[in-house]
């Protein structure tokens, strides 16, 4: 499956979803750093990685995949659903290059350059969940085709 | 005071710059990978290391990768309440919550207290 740019996707979006993706962000950054300060950076190091905004996108995501559909006279709710699960699997794959980044950051930090470190680390974070992706996606391909030429054969 | 308001603003902006871009791509499961991206650590990290240091932010990444391993924990919970369970996914994204609460402070007890 190839990755495509669309600009449905923001056109469908509202101001009032931007501006809750804004306040729950910036909550969860003052939060952290409150947090830190209180219970020290062990702790509040946790909430770098807090899912706060996932579910307002989730459902932003479910909501506007049923409107699609009811747009075209379908039912909409199962593909919403099953729209907030894909872009679930997607952030678990993003969690994983997010390991990639808090390692980075914990090892590089004291011997680097700030600026250049979370640079690197972000850079590395997009290729390590990219490549995870990419890797997922020639795998499904690679079991689809041997269930297809090796698989029991369909009458 | 003013610390407070520059945190929740670039954090503000950080997330929503990311999600925009999430929004941008198909399909979902690789705009999905922008939901777990380093928004709030990027604006939090950079903000630390200028009011306390190198040291500290370098503690606060170790303490990320529990945050970032419940995470992953917690996003493949919302998927299969979702699919599997048919939960909304309000209902599914905030219940979950409790699994990225348990396993982040789990793992921060067993191996960054």
């Amino acid at each position: 499956m190839k990755v495509e740019v669309h600009t449905e996707g923001l056109r469908r979006t509202k101001w009032h979803e931007c501006a809750l993706r804004f306040f729950l962000g910036g909550a969860i950054t003052v939060i952290a750093g409150l947090i830190a300060k209180k219970f020290g950076p062990a702790m509040g190091g946790l909430f770098l990685a807090f899912p706060a905004i996932f579910p307002a996108s989730a459902t932003l995501v479910e909501k506007h995949e049923r409107e699609k559909k009811e747009e075209k006279g379908l039912q909409g709710m199962e593909r919403g659903k099953q729209a907030a699960a894909q872009d679930a699997v997607g952030a678990a794959m993003g969690s994983l290059g997010l390991l990639v980044f808090a390692v980075l950051v914990w090892l590089l930090l004291p011997a680097y350059k700030a600026v250049w470190v979370l640079i690197g680390a972000g850079i590395a974070w997009l290729m390590a969940s990219c490549g995870i992706w990419a890797l997922r996606q020639s795998r499904r391909r690679i079991f689809r085709d041997f269930r297809r030429d090796w698989g029991p054969a369909r009458n | 005071m003013i610390d407070i308001v520059l945190r929740f603003v670039i954090g503000g902006l950080f997330v929503t710059a990311f999600a925009v871009i999430g929004d941008l791509f198909k399909p979902k499961t690789f705009a999905g990978l922008f939901g777990a991206a380093p928004s709030v650590a990027l604006a939090t990290l950079a903000l630390t290391i200028g009011k306390e240091g190198k040291p500290f932010a370098a503690l606060e990444a170790r303490s990320m990768l529990a945050g970032a391993a419940a995470l992953f924990l917690y996003s493949l919970v919302v998927s299969r309440l979702t699919m599997r369970l048919r939960w909304p996914a309000m209902r599914a994204t905030l219940a979950a919550l409790v699994v990225w609460f348990g396993t982040a402070y789990g793992l921060w007890w067993a191996c960054f207290r």
